[in-house]
């Protein structure tokens, strides 16, 4: 993240020339693992770190010999501006001898911080260089040992630093000449030493494509680590990992309220679920409430099932209200829906849901009862499930696992007071049937936020979250009805552009019932406010999302304005975790699944394996594993 | 039929196993087709992984009956297609089953059942195919005896990923010879067979692979052809390239590596290609190392030494690639010392492969050091270098012997070498030993080697002489490899450079007058080229010249008079030419030349003739037949190996030949040879006419 933060500012500055943007791709490339605002990648030679005979032109890049070179005693040498970072993993960089000068005393090499410039690199502890004149390496020492051929004008040496093994290896002209040194010791700066007048070197350090191929190299380590990470030897404790891996899967749609595929993972593998059955699927429901953006209905749910909850978590609500503002702007929350009846989206999507609720209320006094379902609806789902089974629970936990870090961020918690939800009580209507096929049908929110990129398979998916409201609505006009909604919906998440040539979207659907009562809902949010205000003092992140969210109706098209990002669908991910993770805590159980805290565990490992210098974390990249 | 022939010994030994091998085959023959069905079944299960079992069903003539059923069109598909699995899964024993299944006809039948439609029948026959071809005892031809065979398995590449892994396997484990590879090339095997190389299966792949290496393998058509094969696009080179990625694994980048190898090597990759030079180089340096395993290190070494074989630049490269030279040192450490008590297992692999080792080693050091003078230098600095060679040459394996003395004799190219380690180490003792009986291709090599530790400034020139060389020499002179005779031929020649009256005495004695004319005549020019060469040698310092010339006058000058009116090459003719100037400097030899007036007309027209060498050499031995006696010095000969001149010429004689060559109109042409465009034959020229002013 903070490697991409610092790379996005200096892509944005205009002065920026061609070949700094090419070195820091290259650099990105070479090395994603470095973490650059901790440990900056050296880019050129240190104006600051260099002995008096040398001078530095071109960016800092060129070195040349301007002492009297009358002996070794005038030896000098430069660093380069930071050292090496262990992130790394495998490091590189290239020297080219413009000219060899009087008598080509040329030293490449390594040195660590503070050891003497008026020195070739390799003549002192902690210092190691490959001379020019006589092809020697030289390792902490005045002596060399004979290593490889001589280098001259015109040649291109290459320094390659291994920090898995902490060894190191020179190339010319794009040839490994094979180890040079063993043993390193952390922290190495690039170093380049001359003796002679006349002596001109230039560095690369990835502002050019490199002579020889570096990456081919890292990819043999890459494969080395990969294949000692894949051949770990577990022995004995096979079964013992198994039932851990089990358990990981089984809480992880659990928690995230996949309770079919839970149970038909469970039935598999004969392990037993935490969590009652009931439970899950009132999570469940709740989830899906709020990301078909009906997040009245899930407040409304939510402090019927889990009475207290929100009371005890005035943060989580006020999020929450935001969130349903948004979506009575959106059109989507059912304040607002049910007043329309022109808006085409809105009147398909959801015709008459209030009118409906006694019926259910009636036939379903238990909110949490399990549904009886009408056929169209799981027709429907089922239907569907064939297009859909190439995401069973397994693989998209699996497939989630790189976003989710960041939904389990929303967690400031606080408790007390409640704030009085709206009179409504459509909530008992939605229910969810047909549970396995149902699980697998849910989106997961990595997965919408993954596929919403771009193909109308994948917004299908975000129809399905809605598409069983239909089936309750009205089972002998849904089929049609079905149809063209499908049809608004997909260009909807598809691409707004795509939209705007259709119909352009009205504010609250359209209708001026609704947009009254988004008004008052509004006025209610802002007393809110300033209640919670008036009792825990203020609070900048509640401001900012109240501004945010009314600053939407400064726009006449509030889709396509510097805010319109919050009604993005995928904005109700974070409130939906946020929501499940609360109510999981209320019970007792994690807020975060364990696959997720392994994941996020081994992620740190990774990188505080960076900061203790062991290099292969460049090469156990989490990415690389998941896929 | 031979596998029934060994049956009644077996049976009495294992009589007690074979009951129930017995058993298994007497269901073969149940009248009821459904009960020999689940009979095959059976016996197919029951030899899976057991080679007792096999060898048991083999003896009691199961296969036989087996072929029967699986030629039989009666038969059920099912029937047949198990059958094909059972003899498939008997090919998977020792080498003797194979030999049985080879002898019992299985090739033909399983050919013939290739003509059948069903895929899992096909399949079954190319498996078991496949493992009777792979096997070292199965004689190859039998692949190419019906030419109907190879259209046919091209034609089955399509079928399936499996037939794709079985043919591909097959073809590279048939193609040995140059007309192996014509019949596959000229049947669409690089079409068929390049889509393979991005098959999803790495099987297929690797076998694709392996085909394009042994169709390149010193073929130039073929590999002409394969630099310009598209695959999805992209050309085959590229795709070896890609193949030779360091990620990917070992054996595919060695046999990636080994293709543009041998499309290099025949001509069809320049040696300066990036590919070569930044890839295949690199990659087969790689293979050398230690973490490879012991088979690759040898492949790899061997590659790499026949990749660079010709070419100075790679040699050079190679020469800085990450320690090459030190890295081989290491494959002559096998087996260690460690592993002998340690492992006994690891022992017996090291022991095994020992040998390959050495000689592989032996073969990358020849190729490293055939031009440079410091890889050389480089190489014999190398821990121990010399004693291993010294003990290669004296190897029971006769690969090793081969592998050390072309090393020695890539070595021996160096001055330095020879005044210096090859005296000190005494190579030419064991040269000497592996000299009197040895292979020819063993011999080639010592005898080549010893032609350069004969060079006069070679201090073990002395003790070779001591020790008997020359009539083993003069034997090799008689040989019938070309080869030999010039080596033979040569050495004699190096060994007669400023030799002693009593060394080249020896030499015409022991050689004998005959069989020099007789190489005189030698249908290889080499050879000719060196007897002459041994032949100006012997005709030098004055004395040496009179009187080799006084017994043998006649018959040289007339072999002199055959090669100049001969078809014959410049090089040839200057060298015949040098030689009359030196007959030209002795003091009654002269004579033979002066008297000769055919002769000297040969002398005047080559003095005019177009190239400028033969002109040079006319006019040196002009020059040498007017030399006046007072002046004893001699610039021109310097020029010339072998040349020693100076003394006393008759001196009354001087005036008459020169007084005779002016007659016959040589003066006028040392005139206009003076004012010559080459500066050598001018300066020659004016040497010569002083002598007249003098």
């Amino acid at each position: 993240m903070a490697e991409l933060g610092a790379g996005s500012l200096q892509v944005g500055d205009p002065a920026l020339n061609y070949q700094e943007r090419e070195l820091n791709e290259r650099l990105k490339r070479l090395y994603p693992a470095v973490n650059e605002e901790e440990t900056p990648l050296p880019r050129s030679w240190s104006p600051k770190d260099k002995y008096s005979y040398i001078g530095l032109s071109q960016n800092n890049l060129r070195v040349h010999y301007k002492g009297h070179g009358k002996n070794h005693k005038d030896a000098a040498s430069v660093r380069a501006t930071h050292p090496i970072p262990a992130a790394c993993g495998i490091y590189y960089f290239e020297v080219k001898i413009v000219s060899k000068g009087r008598d080509g005393y040329m030293g490449i090499g390594l040195s660590a911080q503070g050891v003497n410039m008026n020195r070739l690199p390799g003549w002192d502890k902690h210092s190691y260089g490959y001379h020019g004149d006589d092809g020697h390496s030289f390792c902490s020492s005045g002596t060399g040992q004979p290593y490889g051929p001589t280098f001259t004008t015109g040649d291109v040496i290459g320094c390659c630093v291994n920090l898995i093994n902490n060894t190191c290896f020179y190339t010319k002209n794009g040839h490994s000449l094979g180890v040079a040194f063993t043993d390193l010791p952390p922290n190495l700066y690039p170093t380049v030493g001359l003796q002679t007048p006349g002596e001109i070197v230039d560095a690369n350090f990835g502002q050019q494509p490199f002579v020889f191929d570096i990456e081919d190299y890292m990819s043999e380590w890459r494969a080395k680590i990969h294949g000692m990470i894949a051949r770990f030897p577990i022995g004995e404790r096979l079964g013992e990992w198994q039932a851990v891996l089990q358990s990981m899967v089984s809480s992880y749609l659990v928690h995230h309220g996949y309770c079919a595929t839970a149970m038909a993972f469970a039935r598999a593998t004969e392990t037993k679920i935490q969590e009652d059955q009931s439970s899950i699927k009132n999570r469940q429901r709740i989830q899906k409430l709020v990301l078909a953006g009906r997040v009245g209905e899930a407040i409304d749910a939510t402090q019927q099932l889990y009475p207290g909850l929100l009371e005890h978590n005035p943060n989580l609500l006020f999020m929450l209200k935001c969130r349903q503002f948004v979506e009575m702007v959106n059109g989507t929350d059912s304040e607002v829906r049910c007043f329309s009846t022109r808006s085409p989206k809105s009147q398909d999507s959801y015709p008459g849901s209030p009118s409906l609720s006694p019926r259910h209320g009636a036939t379903n006094p238990h909110l949490h009862s399990t549904a009886t379902d009408s056929p169209t609806c799981s027709n429907g789902v089922t239907s569907k499930n064939k297009s859909h089974s190439k995401y069973p629970g397994i693989s998209s936990s699996s497939s989630s696992s790189p976003s989710s870090p960041s939904s389990i961020v929303y967690s400031e918690s606080n408790s007390t007071d409640s704030t009085k939800s709206q009179p409504h009580s459509s909530a008992s209507n939605q229910e969810t049937s047909d549970g396995w096929r149902r699980g697998e049908n849910i989106v997961p929110p990595s997965l919408l936020q993954k596929h919403c990129s771009g193909f109308s398979a994948d917004s299908e998916m975000e129809i399905e979250a809605e598409h069983y409201t239909n089936g309750v609505a009205d089972s002998s006009s849904a089929r049609i009805m079905n149809g063209t909604y499908k049809h608004e919906e997909i260009l909807q998440t598809d691409n707004h552009s795509l939209d705007e040539s259709d119909q352009p979207r009205q504010l609250c659907g359209g209708n001026q019932a609704a947009t009254e009562r988004m008004i008052q809902f509004g006025r209610e949010l802002q007393a809110l406010s300033e209640q919670l205000c008036r009792e825990y003092g203020k609070n900048p992140t509640h401001k900012k999302m109240l501004q945010d969210a009314f600053s939407l109706l400064a726009y006449a098209d509030p889709w396509n304005c510097p805010v319109g990002q919050q009604l993005d669908p995928m904005q109700r991910e974070s409130v939906c975790s946020a929501l499940n993770s609360a109510i999981l805590e209320l019970q007792n159980l994690p807020r975060q699944p364990p696959l997720m805290l392994a994941l996020g565990q081994a992620h740190e490992c990774v990188q505080l394996m960076a900061r203790v210098r062991a290099g292969s974390c460049s090469f156990a990249r989490l990415e690389s594993f998941l896929h | 039929m031979a596998c029934m022939l060994e049956a009644p010994l077996r049976i009495s030994v294992l009589s007690e196993v074979t009951a129930t091998s017995r058993h298994y085959v007497d269901r073969l023959f149940d009248p009821d087709p459904q009960k020999v069905l689940q009979g095959v079944i059976d016996m197919k299960n029951a030899v899976i992984g057991n080679n007792k079992q096999k060898a048991n069903l083999i003896v009691l003539g199961a296969v036989p009956r087996l072929l029967y059923l699986l030629q039989q069109p009666t038969s059920s598909l099912e029937l047949r297609t198990e059958c094909a699995v059972v003899l498939g899964s008997l090919a998977m024993g020792t080498e003797n089953n194979i030999k049985s299944l080879v002898d019992c006809h299985i090739i033909p039948a399983l050919l013939q059942g290739l003509l059948c439609q069903d895929l899992k029948f096909i399949e079954a026959c190319l498996r078991c195919l496949r493992t009777v071809f792979i096997s070292p005892v199965t004689p190859v031809q039998l692949l190419f005896t019906d030419p109907t065979v190879i259209p046919h398995l091209m034609s089955l590449l399509s079928r399936s990923q499996r037939t794709q892994e079985y043919i591909t396997q097959i073809f590279s484990h048939c193609c040995k010879t140059p007309e192996h590879q014509m019949i596959l090339y000229n049947h669409g095997a690089i079409q068929n067979i390049a889509p393979l190389l991005m098959s999803p299966s790495y099987k297929v792949q690797m076998q694709a692979l392996k085909c394009f290496s042994v169709l390149a393998y010193e073929n130039t058509q073929v590999s002409m052809t394969l630099v310009n094969v598209l695959v999805d696009g992209e050309l085959l080179t590229q795709v070896f390239v890609k193949m030779m990625q360091r990620d990917r694994p070992i054996e595919m980048q060695l046999t990636a590596a080994k293709c543009l190898t041998y499309m290099c090597r025949a001509g069809a990759i320049r040696t300066d290609d990036t590919c070569i030079i930044m890839k295949t180089l690199p990659c087969l340096v790689r293979m050398c190392s230690k973490e490879r395993l012991l088979e690759e290190r040898v492949e790899g070494a061997e590659t790499l030494a026949y990749l660079m074989e010709p070419d100075v630049e790679l040699q050079r490269i190679a020469s800085i690639t990450d320690h090459l030279v030190a890295m081989l040192a290491d494959y002559f450490k096998y087996p260690s010392s460690v592993s002998a008590i340690a492992d006994i297992k690891r022992l017996d692999h090291d022991l095994k492969h020992a040998h390959e080792l050495r000689q592989a080693a032996f073969k990358l050091y020849a190729s490293l050091g055939a031009n440079d003078e410091d890889i050389r230098k480089k190489i014999t600095e190398t821990e121990n270098m010399m004693d291993r060679i010294v003990s290669g040459l004296s190897e029971s394996s006769i690969k090793v012997r081969l592998a050390a003395v072309r090393c020695l004799h890539s070595l021996s190219r160096s001055v330095q070498q020879l005044r210096t380690s090859f005296h000190d180490h005494a190579v030419w003792k064991p040269l000497m030993k592996l000299l009197q009986n040895a292979p020819d291709e063993v011999l080639v090599m010592a005898s080549s080697t010893l032609c350069n530790l004969l060079l006069e400034f070679s201090p073990s020139k002395e003790p070779i002489l001591e020790s008997g060389v020359v009539e083993l020499l003069c034997s090799l002179t008689q040989s019938d490899s070309p080869a030999l005779r010039v080596n033979g031929i040569w050495a004699l020649m190096n060994m007669a450079f400023q030799a002693d009256q009593k060394v080249k005495v020896e030499i015409v004695r022991a050689l004998g007058t005959e069989q020099l004319f007789r190489l005189l005549s030698d249908p290889d020019a080499n050879v000719l080229m060196k007897t002459l060469g041994l032949l100006r040698n012997l005709l030098s310092t004055r004395p040496h010249i009179d009187q080799i010339m006084s017994s043998h006058g006649k018959q040289i000058m007339q072999a002199v008079t055959l090669i100049l009116e001969g078809e014959h090459g410049i090089e040839v003719k200057e060298q015949t030419l040098c030689i009359l100037g030196n007959i030209a400097d002795g003091h009654t030899a002269k004579e033979l030349i002066m008297t000769n007036d055919d002769m000297l007309q040969k002398i005047k027209s080559y003095m005019g003739h177009s190239n400028v060498k033969l002109q040079l050499a006319a006019t040196f031995c002009v020059s040498n037949l007017i030399w006046n006696e007072e002046d004893g010095e001699e610039d021109a000969a310097t020029a010339h190996k072998g040349d020693d001149t100076g003394g006393n010429p008759v001196a009354r004689g001087s005036q008459e030949r020169q007084d005779k060559l002016r007659e016959m109109g040589f003066v006028d042409i040392l005139h206009k040879l003076t004012q010559a465009s080459d500066p050598n034959l001018c300066d020659r020229a004016k040497t010569a006419m002083q002598q007249y002013l003098a």
